[in-house]
């Protein structure tokens, strides 16, 4: 499906579904990258080297400074899809990519193919937003 | 917050993203023209624009920057990058609090690592000609923008305020936007800045409440916390508010952007764009009673315990002004703090400057905390197990942040506890 890059680049990892939104500040551990929220249905996952897939973002608008922290120490997902364009992923990620570059983590938004993104699948994100999961066989 | 969407209509889309038109003078700040440190900047607020479903970029006429309370290496590291690539600010930027008092270095415990790390990026961000203000109430300053100003304005409870009770123009900066639009002058066109989405989708009733519960700023502390969980990220209109000073606007708009996301909120007869109801309201506005009982409900779900010993107290979340100092030295009219209870005011540095009984205050037992706010830095100690507060934002973030039970009261109520060492409550005077 053609999603709209939030933050260009290529990336690939296992997809990590979440039913329900997460800060990355207070979510998620930026250490480990452990969801840590334990209201959270994904409370006790891990985001590293996933790619995160959820609806948009939550919470405090220090969720960027957390986001970027959690990439520059190396946990942070490979990449983020989310249904709708999201301001503090966005600003997050796009600032870890200055400082960090050989650790950036692609952001895309999926809109209306959102619905059809599985957890636990193969998932692509190419530098032009084109996503891709592949089936398991 | 939640995302814009792709729809037209929904928060704050007006495009795809895909829209953005950069002016030749945008386009000369992305190609370095400027100098590498507005390069980096304008790439952020262009990428913020296309996440916002912007069209194009407005100039602000100043900035308020919260960036500088440090989460972490990534903070200092991005602020310390702008400001050795040249980084200056445009317009005139204050700065929202760090993470250590400048003033009073001894109150903030923790490593000192990342007590250096704090001070460090505070200074980075003075370094590239932010006043150091360290107030999280910039409103309450010489210098605030007239109604109409478009800003860019980061710490929810600033912009709740310039929206809604100066009647400038914000959306909500996040960390390192808010920065980027004070480097190049320079914000997407969205959110809070456009017309239509500064109407009033829900409109709140109060009724059944006497003028004497109507006074002080419990109340409106409480309506706060009850509308923001109720809106959510709406913009809601009040009715049956007359009189409301400013310390009261602050502590309503403080709240309801704890509990919710609102970023803006009219009351009828008061603040700027509501003269009437029709003005404020927008289509499909919902409707809801505030009742007596209704609040009483709100403001005990503010507490996670009821009473007992006592080991601290905090005011001034957000930073108190002059004035809210000045009733404190009124309501403790000579007595002093209880020696096991530690009683902290926090407000700015130029607050503090202009109140002249502080040498009282201090004589007494209070303690003050500037540049900083007890909640979210190491400064209670750590024998602390039950705080009392008259902030409704410091007892939602506070059980959580600093692992503590919180009492939700009145300022009167936490300063006579304070002297007594134990909760004193004067019941339920809305009911």
């Amino acid at each position: 499906m053609k999603g709209m890059p939030l933050l260009a680049g290529a990336a690939r990892g296992a997809g990590l579904k979440l039913a329900e939104p997460i800060s990355f500040w207070g979510g998620i551990n930026p250490a480990d990258g452990m969801i840590v929220d334990r209201r959270h249905p994904a409370a006790g996952r891990s985001v590293t080297g996933r790619i995160l897939i959820m609806p948009h973002g939550r919470g405090s608008t220090t969720g960027s400074a957390a986001l970027a922290e959690c990439i520059r120490i190396g946990a942070g997902p490979a990449g983020i899809i989310l249904q709708s364009p999201d301001h503090i992923i966005t600003v997050g990620a796009l600032a870890a990519a200055e400082l960090y570059p050989h650790r950036s983590c692609p952001v895309a938004a999926a809109g209306e193919g959102y619905s059809d993104l599985a957890d636990g699948l193969p998932t692509v994100i190419r530098p032009d937003g084109v996503i891709t999961q592949q089936p398991v066989a | 917050m939640s995302g814009p969407g792709f729809s037209p209509g929904t928060d704050d889309a007006s495009g795809d993203g895909r829209d953005l038109q950069l002016t030749p003078p945008d386009r000369a700040m992305l190609a370095g023209e400027e100098g590498p440190a507005v390069a980096m900047a304008m790439r952020l607020v262009a990428g913020l624009a296309r996440a916002a479903g912007a069209r194009r970029l407005l100039d602000v006429t100043g900035a308020h920057v919260d960036s500088a309370l440090c989460q972490g290496r990534a903070s200092l590291d991005f602020a310390a990058r702008l400001r050795d690539l040249g980084g200056r600010v445009r317009v005139p930027t204050t700065l929202n609090i760090g993470s250590v008092d400048l003033l009073h270095p001894g109150l903030v415990g923790g490593k000192e690592s990342a007590r250096r790390m704090g001070r460090e990026t505070m200074r980075a961000f003075a370094d590239m000609g932010c006043e150091p203000t360290w107030t999280c109430a910039p409103y309450q300053m010489v210098n605030r923008p007239a109604r109409g100003e478009y800003v860019a304005w980061g710490e929810s409870n600033a912009v709740v305020f310039a929206n809604s009770a100066l009647g400038a123009r914000t959306p909500r900066f996040g960390d390192f936007a808010d920065i980027a639009a004070a480097l190049t002058g320079r914000a997407p066109e969205m959110g809070l800045y456009l017309d239509r989405n500064r109407r009033a989708d829900v409109h709140y009733h109060l009724t059944g409440f006497s003028g004497e519960s109507l006074a002080g700023e419990e109340l409106f502390a409480v309506l706060g916390f009850l509308i923001g969980a109720d809106a959510g990220a709406g913009v809601p209109v009040i009715t049956g508010l007359e009189r409301v000073c400013e310390d009261q606007l602050k502590v309503l708009g403080a709240a309801a952007a704890s509990s919710g996301a609102v970023g803006m909120f009219h009351i009828v007869g008061v603040t700027p764009e509501a003269p009437d109801l029709a003005a404020a309201a927008g289509p499909g506005l919902r409707r809801e009673e505030v009742t007596p009982s209704r609040l009483s409900a709100a403001r005990r779900a503010l507490s996670t315990a009821d009473g007992g010993e006592l080991q601290a107290v905090n005011l001034g979340t957000p930073h108190y002004s002059a004035r809210q100092a000045e009733r404190v030295r009124r309501l403790l009219d000579g007595r002093a703090v209880h020696p096991r209870v530690t009683l902290y005011v926090n407000l700015g540095r130029d607050a503090l400057a202009d109140l002249d009984a502080a040498r009282e205050l201090e004589e007494l037992g209070v303690v003050f905390v500037t540049d900083t706010c007890t909640y979210v830095t190491s400064i209670l100690d750590e024998g602390v197990r039950l705080a009392m507060c008259d902030s409704a934002k410091w007892a939602y973030y506070a059980p959580a942040n600093l692992g503590i039970e919180v009492v939700f009261a009145s300022v009167a109520e936490c300063v006579e506890s304070a002297v007594a060492g134990r909760v004193i409550r004067d019941g339920d005077r809305w009911s």
